[in-house]
């Protein structure tokens, strides 16, 4: 017993240094490996207030060109409202089935990163604002990402650049369906795999959304064909889609919650079982 | 010794902001950044014990983790940092580590580089190992470690210089 004890106390500094890179590595490892990483994030009051407060003085600078995404996007929503008001008036459609399925609420990026392998967004937007964790999370130009952890007014979304992230996506022309991933090169580019080759994929196509999960609703923006190539086995393409939105530079973005998730969930779920 | 808690408390909580608000959003070329949080252990005082060095390490490690939500990468780093420290000292400073009496305020400027460098590569290439996390990506983690040491380097030694030589 008497040498355990001198062994600790001759070696107290190692052992505490094991001890503190054990916990620092099994914190890595969680975060590379689950989903969801539960214990360090940056949804919380004290990161949250000095990401604001840094926030509030840095958006004065970037005004101008939040100003001209707004106007553009105006003008996109003020001719799909004119070219429906056309289509609509001449026909008869029962309103009691096309009613909203999805609920948008805007948000500000505190956080935003990219240079890293799984990068992660901190919003304003927390549980209180009825925010909750699998919402989608998109700009006026396309997808950013999915809510991953909300704390009481702040939330964290997983960037679609990220090793983690996996989105259901399709061509927009053929509907052939694949998942988009990220090889953390670039962020200007990610890859869509599993397009199988029997799809007539040309450089400068339409990747959208699929539509098959119940966080993203079907044919929001991704990207543009870049280039394509057939995978090892030869059966499917990779494809290198050039996003829409500059991830480096997001300022605004909407946060869509689908109002019938939970029926969708408990149907999966008692179909499982 | 109220003074120095003083002082090191400021510089972490200084160095930790500065981190978080200013040098994790240079992303020079994409993807470089420079980490200049690692000169709170730098310039740790040497006589104090080597245990609370670890616990303020790990500490400050956890709390950039925290802001960049990136696992415990910098914690492992940090921490890594400053169990290897007194090697680090002994190899650049030679004798005068010995004999307790570096002031990094006036050494000359070939150890203190020597000092920071082999720091900051050690430091650098254990984050972007941990942070890649896939050995078939040597190469990016090298290349992460190279540019960014760079710029860590430079920073550092700007930043010692500024900040403690305004006394003589």
């Amino acid at each position: 017993m008497q040498q355990i004890i001198n062994f600790v106390i001759r070696n107290k500094t190692f052992l505490l240094f094991f001890l503190l890179f054990s916990i620092a590595l099994a914190l890595t490892i969680q975060s590379h490996s689950y989903h969801r990483s539960k214990f360090i994030n940056s949804a919380n009051s004290i990161t949250g207030g000095v990401y604001g407060l840094s926030n509030s003085i840095d958006r004065y600078f970037g005004l101008d060109k939040e100003n001209k995404i707004l106007a553009e996007e105006n003008k996109q929503l003020r001719e799909a409202l004119l070219n429906l008001n056309v289509s609509v008036s001449g026909s008869s459609i029962d309103t009691t089935y096309s009613d909203r399925i999805y609920r948008v609420k805007t948000a500000e990026v505190y956080k935003n990163s990219y240079s890293m392998t799984n990068n992660y967004l901190t919003i304003n937007k927390g549980r209180n604002d009825s925010i909750r964790e699998d919402f989608g999370v998109i700009t006026s130009k396309g997808i950013v990402g999915i809510i991953d952890n909300t704390s009481a007014n702040y939330s964290r979304v997983l960037s679609i650049l990220s090793k983690k992230s996996r989105i259901n996506a399709k061509i927009k022309l053929t509907d052939h369906r694949g998942s988009l991933k990220w090889d953390g090169s670039s962020p200007h580019y990610t890859q869509l795999e599993d397009i199988s080759t029997f799809a007539p994929v040309k450089v400068g196509d339409t990747i959208e959304t699929g539509g098959e999960s119940s966080i993203f609703p079907k044919g929001i923006g991704i990207g543009v064909v870049e280039s394509f190539e057939k995978d090892m086995s030869g059966d499917t393409y990779t494809i290198q889609v050039k996003l829409f939105n500059d991830m480096t530079n997001i300022g605004t973005i909407y946060i869509l919650e689908n109002l019938d998730r939970t029926e969708i969930i408990s149907l999966e779920n008692d179909s499982n079982e | 010794m109220n003074s120095v808690l003083g002082v090191n408390s400021v510089r972490f909580i200084a160095l930790l902001l500065v981190q978080v608000v200013i040098c994790s959003n240079i992303n020079f070329l994409g993807y470089v950044n420079p980490y200049i949080y690692i000169i709170f252990i730098f310039l740790f005082p040497i006589r104090d014990d080597r245990m609370i060095l670890l616990l303020s390490s790990f500490l400050l490690g956890m709390s950039i983790d925290m802001f960049l939500d990136s696992g415990g990468v910098n914690a492992a780093a940090s921490v890594f940092l400053a169990y290897v420290r007194p090697i680090l000292l002994k190899t650049s400073f030679g004798m005068l580590y010995e004999h307790q009496s570096i002031k990094f305020s006036n050494t000359d400027l070939g150890s203190l580089l020597t000092y920071v460098t082999f720091g900051t590569l050690i430091h650098h290439f254990i984050l972007f190992s941990l942070e890649v996390f896939n050995i078939s990506n040597i190469l990016l983690i090298f290349k992460k470690t190279l540019f960014s040491s760079i710029f860590t380097i430079i920073l550092c030694i700007l930043i010692v210089i500024l900040f403690s030589r305004n006394k003589k």
